[in-house]
């Protein structure tokens, strides 16, 4: 019994923080049509400026729980600064080119990102547990588990309905609807396209970094963080279906779920058995579970 | 003089060159030219295959299939031969892709991508989780002979880089007979419209089955050249950072010449260990920028280079 509530506890822990990051992988994909590999440095910036800022605030000895909005900073600021930069930078000059291509650059800039952290942050390893365990703990039954992974859950679920209401319930969401389904005939209606890809792609910057920053007080940050979360992201949003929102919440679930299960079961399957499901899914639903099957183009 | 002729007398060219070449290279030049061979022989799978209008992200699954079938052969079998190794490697990825093909060659664009990546996780995590194969440090493999000439002093000291040099020479010249042939010009058709292909009477799911064994073998040669010339195979043979560099070869050598992937391996891994060399703590960045500038200045490949050249003298 206690097994089966931590592999649902911890699926949904790890579902969360999967989420976060595999919503920006997938907005980014739905609109500019860009599957994003520097998607795991943006995760990567992410941790280690909130280590920096959190961690220079807690040195500074101001009030522990202010580190909470550094965290948040972080992932703000990362997205503001590192987003626009990027996208007006160097892919507007990509737009157009074959898919593929697009990915290469991606990869490209992930490969440039991960030296610059190095040349930033150095090689060593950045510590903020703090946050992790301020809150305390909570009794589950025999379990117990830490408050912030509940504040992780809550931050999951916040950026999932504030993404369905800003997509479903704004002017400018309803723009962004329409650039996913027809670039440029929405550029013909007078939606200023340009700046639409812009916003997206800060979005999904500071999400991935929002990510990372939320990640930081668990771990170590270290270099090469980044490359690990790119293929479970790209499983998660391929699972789910590419582009799709509600996709992405179900394949982090999946994911999520499936991990945990294979973490407190069966621990030599755990690296694989995510795709393992990742293959199963698409040799059933070859676009994901949430996307519905195109006709053929002639 | 025809075009397939042509290809072949370039690539003799080539294999004069190496052979000529050798006595000359270092040791460390030798390995690095035995390398990107083999390096060279995944990105021309890969050239099949995105002449094909797919692209795949899972080649590193091939790879090591082909580098740990030649390990296993060579410690439990006791095979002692570098070129029976590099058939096993082949013939390993082959086995392999026919199976996981059937299934691949229905699937097209991203959605193949996708799912490739998907099988060499898998692999990577089986053999993470292998203690039989050396789990996450995988295990050492010593050629003895290549060619039946022992490896180590004397002649033996170019028995894996002449042998690099043979599989890379035989695949590029077939490679570039089997494109030139009905079947092998099937692939653009099925890149172009898979719908007119069946019209003609042709079968597109077949032609996609057929390249993707063929690419695998190719991988598999490859990995297994590989495992020899390193001597030591491990896991990260078949995870996604060694599939995305095939691509990254593949596409920035350019798909017009079969002879591009050998060529822009070499050149990729030239522009590795000198950065390696002069800025070893951001050869990593120093790469990224040359492939973003190839991307955005040569939108066709390196090898587009010699085919401008060629246009603005004829």
């Amino acid at each position: 019994m206690s097994i089966a509530v931590a592999v649902l506890v911890d699926g949904l822990i790890y579902a969360s923080w999967l989420f976060i990051i595999a919503a920006g992988l997938t907005i980014i994909y739905g609109v500019m049509r860009i599957l994003n590999m520097a998607h795991g440095s943006f995760y990567a910036l992410g941790a280690y400026a909130a280590a920096s800022l959190a961690g220079g605030w807690l040195r500074a000895g101001y009030a522990p729980l202010g580190s909470y909005a550094m965290l948040a900073l972080s992932a703000l600021l990362v997205g503001v600064v590192v987003g626009p930069a990027i996208e007006r930078g160097l892919l507007r000059f990509t737009y157009g080119r074959d898919e593929v291509v697009l990915v290469l650059v991606t990869y490209a800039l992930f490969l440039i990102l991960e030296d610059v952290v190095k040349l930033v942050w150095g090689v060593e390893s950045y510590f903020v547990s703090e946050p992790y365990g301020l809150l305390g703990n909570v009794e589950f039954g025999p379990l117990s588990y830490p408050v912030y992974s509940g504040l992780l859950v809550l931050a999951a679920l916040a950026v999932g309905v504030a993404l369905r209401f800003g997509i479903y319930g704004t002017r400018y969401g309803k723009l962004l609807l329409a650039v996913i389904h027809d670039r440029e005939v929405s550029a013909t209606l007078g939606i200023n396209v340009n700046r639409i890809y812009l916003v997206t792609f800060t979005l999904g910057t500071t999400l991935a970094a929002a990510g990372g920053a939320l990640t930081a007080p668990t771990v170590s940050v270290v270099p090469g963080m980044g490359v690990e979360v790119i293929v479970l992201a790209f499983a998660v949003v391929v699972i789910g279906g590419l582009g799709s929102m509600p996709g992405a919440a179900l394949g982090a679930l999946t994911v999520g779920l499936v991990r945990s299960a294979a973490v407190h079961l069966f621990p030599q399957v755990e690296l694989f058995s995510i795709y393992v499901v990742m293959a199963l899914v698409l040799s059933f639903r070859p676009r994901g579970l949430f996307v519905a099957a195109e006709a053929r183009k002639i | 003089m025809s075009p397939p002729r042509r290809t072949a007398l370039g690539f003799l060219a080539a294999l004069g060159t190496l052979a000529l070449a050798a006595p000359l290279l270092p040791q460390w030049a030798l390995f690095l030219v035995v390398v990107s061979l083999a390096k060279g022989l995944a990105a021309a799978g890969l050239l099949l295959l995105i002449r094909t209008g797919l692209v795949s992200f899972g080649q590193g699954l091939y790879f090591a299939a082909g580098a740990y079938a030649a390990g296993v052969a060579v410690n439990q079998f006791g095979v002692a031969d570098g070129a029976l190794l590099a058939l096993l490697g082949a013939l390993a990825a082959v086995s392999v892709s026919a199976v996981l093909g059937l299934l691949l060659a229905r699937y097209r664009a991203i959605f193949f991508a996708m799912l490739s990546l998907a099988f060499s996780m898998i692999l990577y995590g089986l053999l993470v989780k292998s203690p039989l194969l050396g789990s996450t440090d995988g295990f050492n493999v010593a050629v003895k002979t290549v060619f039946g000439v022992a490896v180590g002093r004397g002649p033996g000291r170019y028995g894996v880089y002449g042998l690099a040099a043979v599989v890379a020479f035989v695949a590029g010249v077939a490679l570039d007979r089997y494109l030139r042939s009905n079947l092998g010009r099937l692939a653009p058709a099925v890149r172009d419209n898979e719908l007119r292909v069946e019209y003609m009477g042709a079968s597109a799911k077949n032609v996609v089955y057929l390249n993707l064994v063929v690419a695998a073998a190719l991988a598999g040669a490859g990995g297994a050249i590989t495992a020899l010339a390193v001597g030591h195979v491990d896991p990260e043979m078949a995870y996604w950072t060694t599939s995305g560099e095939f691509v990254f070869v593949a596409i920035l050598s350019g798909t017009a010449s079969v002879a591009a992937p050998f060529l822009g391996a070499l050149l990729l891994e030239l522009l590795r260990s000198f950065a390696y060399e002069h800025a070893p703590n951001t050869w990593q960045l120093v790469m990224g920028a040359a492939m973003l500038a190839v991307i955005l200045f040569l939108p066709d490949g390196i090898w587009s280079v010699f085919r401008a050249r060629r246009r603005a003298t004829q």
